[in-house]
């Protein structure tokens, strides 16, 4: 068995315990060291097992050597490797920004960031279906907490919100589970997969309704159409470094929809009768939402926020189609929707701390400090989300728009994204113009991105064009992984 | 037995939907702990009701399903911690924002009667 499949739920566990031990605790600096060397270390474990899993065929890890249905097992193919690299980048992104004073307001921030670490790469990991309930949960209760790091009104009413919600939301998906296993025996994604073609009409009316409590769970840590209003003030109201990571906390959710609905019940009649559907409109109705918000907002953050809506809302839809061109364009546009919104994030932060009073409101301000690094990575990333070429996003949408198939599908979808993106470049370009042109008033002393700020801010700006110019290779390791995941779940665990 | 324990199960959701949609933090957090014991005792259940089955295998010729208990378990644990958290950060938006209404302001009320009760 390989034992490094574990390693990226393990080590952020070490780490973050670490820095809560001598010497670490002592020293702030240490800290920082010890955080953002954790997280450079987690993304080369990420790419070790990314390679791996390219060469190899999925692989199962079975925890204490327990035999597949009754042990909880961890599973790595292509898709799952693809969302530990996205995690350890953000992760050392948000680190790096994160040590240039952001983590001065709480002493357990880097802790917190490696127990949320630990949650995410975990829920990526695993094949359990509780076993995903449990470290859902791990990675809610540090996002609870860095959600309030650094104190404030704000804060605090996004966040009672925010874990009344996803209590709510963890009571449902226990039901879910309880219904899964009253009705088919198992909680084991691959043996759920076998198993689901065998149930009897009364075993499968148990399981659609768990399916339908499982929709509203995930679709609620995705953000989908109705249980998104949670998003827009949370994402705005925490500090940039922990926003640039919750930007993959959405992703979860997608995830886990694609994981259950595109692998584990791809054989179950009603997915396509009634789930599919489902997520389809709900999915256009979350980019209408998500546009709409964009352009109400007053400051760039809401922006970046509702722009995390309008990705979400062009996946979700996207992975209702069930194909495995749809996978292959969904798992290529998360990557780079993920990234570029993390980018805004950070760059809002930059943009408003140089802006004197006006902040990053969309108001007439103080000039730019820095114009030519913050205006030219704006650029990158406004084109990027919007689809312009040269960057991802271009490639990331025509994917999309190719993966739809033609009627009437296509007539909605490529309306809802063509329209969506027109009315994004209006929104960015009006912010740009306000923020970067429309100046008043005397230069003062400004806070300048310095190494920490901009090598994260870099690191997140270049994955577009980065994305762009490897797009051969990658559209074909997308497919590729978008093939095995609908392979693996006709193994069984003994296959492996 | 099956249907006793629905009703029980139905009756402690029921309540708990009524409080957690309540304004105030206080009920909000009444309503989540009884959520959290009606999906207890749901997933024990989960495994099939047996009265006299041993818990441990071989102990009887007839044994309960142990991975329901294991699961609620883990279930209680969690939920236990989660509702610790919310109660502290209840305290902290009651302190923050000034009152205990889940929104962090009063609603606007129509005369002083009604605002006093709501």
């Amino acid at each position: 068995m390989n034992h490094l499949i574990i390693l990226p739920i393990i080590w952020p566990l070490l780490v973050a315990l670490l820095t809560l031990l001598p010497p670490f605790d002592r020293s702030l600096l240490l800290r920082r060291y010890l955080s953002v060397g954790g997280s450079i270390v987690l993304l080369l474990v990420s790419i070790v097992l990314l390679i791996q899993s390219t060469n190899n065929t999925a692989q199962l890890y079975q925890l204490g050597n327990w035999a597949a249905p009754f042990g909880i097992s961890l599973l790595l193919d292509q898709v799952s490797s693809l969302m530990l690299c996205l995690t350890a980048v953000l992760a050392v992104a948000s680190s790096l920004y994160a040590s240039s004073g952001e983590d001065e307001g709480g002493f357990f921030f880097h802790s917190l960031l490696h127990f949320q670490l630990m949650g995410i790469n975990g829920a990526f990991l695993t094949a359990d279906l509780f076993n995903l309930f449990v470290f859902f949960e791990v990675l809610l209760i540090a996002s609870y907490s860095l959600l309030i790091h650094g104190g404030g009104k704000a804060k605090t009413k996004a966040a009672v919100h925010y874990v009344v919600l996803n209590l709510v939301g963890s009571a449902l998906f226990l039901f879910a589970l309880a219904l899964i296993y009253g009705a088919s025996g198992t909680l084991n994604m691959l043996d759920l997969s076998a198993k689901v073609v065998t149930l009897s009409d009364t075993q499968l009316q148990l399981l659609q309704a768990a399916v339908a409590l499982l929709l509203v769970v995930f679709g609620l840590k995705a953000a989908v159409m109705p249980l998104h209003f949670w998003l827009g003030s949370a994402y705005s109201s925490v500090t940039p470094a922990v926003a640039a990571l919750f930007t993959v906390m959405t992703k979860v959710g997608i995830y886990s929809l694609l994981r259950v609905f595109a692998m584990v019940l791809q054989d179950a009649g009603f997915v396509a009768s009634w789930v599919f559907p489902v997520l389809w409109w709900a999915g256009l109705l979350t980019i209408v939402m998500g546009v709409l918000g964009v352009l109400a907002s007053e400051d760039l953050r809401k922006m970046a926020s509702y722009l995390v809506v309008v990705s979400v809302g062009s996946l979700v839809a996207i992975l209702s189609l069930g194909t495995p061109e749809s996978v292959q364009a969904l798992l290529y546009y998360l990557v780079h929707s993920t990234l570029a919104t993390a980018a805004l994030f950070l760059l809002a932060d930059l943009i408003a701390h140089q802006r004197g009073k006006a902040g990053d409101r969309l108001v007439n301000g103080r000039k730019i400090a820095q114009p030519v690094l913050l205006g030219s990575a704006f650029i990158v990333v406004a084109l990027s989300i919007v689809g312009m070429p040269p960057f991802s996003g271009f490639i990331g949408k025509l994917l999309l728009l190719q993966a739809v198939p033609q009627g009437n599908a296509m007539l909605w979808y490529w309306s809802a994204l063509l329209g969506s993106s027109l009315l994004l470049l209006i929104a960015l370009s009006r912010a740009g113009s306000i923020l970067f042109w429309q100046v008043a008033g005397t230069d003062t002393e400004a806070r300048l991105a310095g190494g920490r700020r901009g090598t994260a801010l870099l690191l997140l700006v270049l994955a577009s064009p980065l994305l762009s110019l490897f797009a051969g290779p990658l559209t074909d390791w997308c497919q590729a992984a978008a093939a095995q995941l609908q392979a693996i779940a006709h193994l069984t665990p003994g296959a492996f | 037995m099956e249907l006793l324990v629905a009703i029980i199960i139905g009756v402690l959701t029921c309540c708990a939907v009524f409080l957690i949609l309540r304004a105030r933090t206080f009920a909000v957090m009444l309503g989540l702990t009884m959520l959290s014991y009606a999906v207890n005792l749901f997933i024990f259940s989960s495994g099939g009701l047996k009265i006299g089955a041993g818990a441990v295998l071989k102990a009887t010729e007839e044994y309960a399903d142990p991975l329901p208990q294991a699961l609620v378990l883990t279930a209680i644990v969690i939920g236990f911690a989660m509702t610790a958290f919310l109660v502290v950060l209840s305290i902290r938006a009651r302190a923050d924002l000034g009152n205990d209404h889940v929104d962090g302001k009063l609603p606007v009320a129509k005369n002083t009667r009604q605002g006093a009760s709501s």
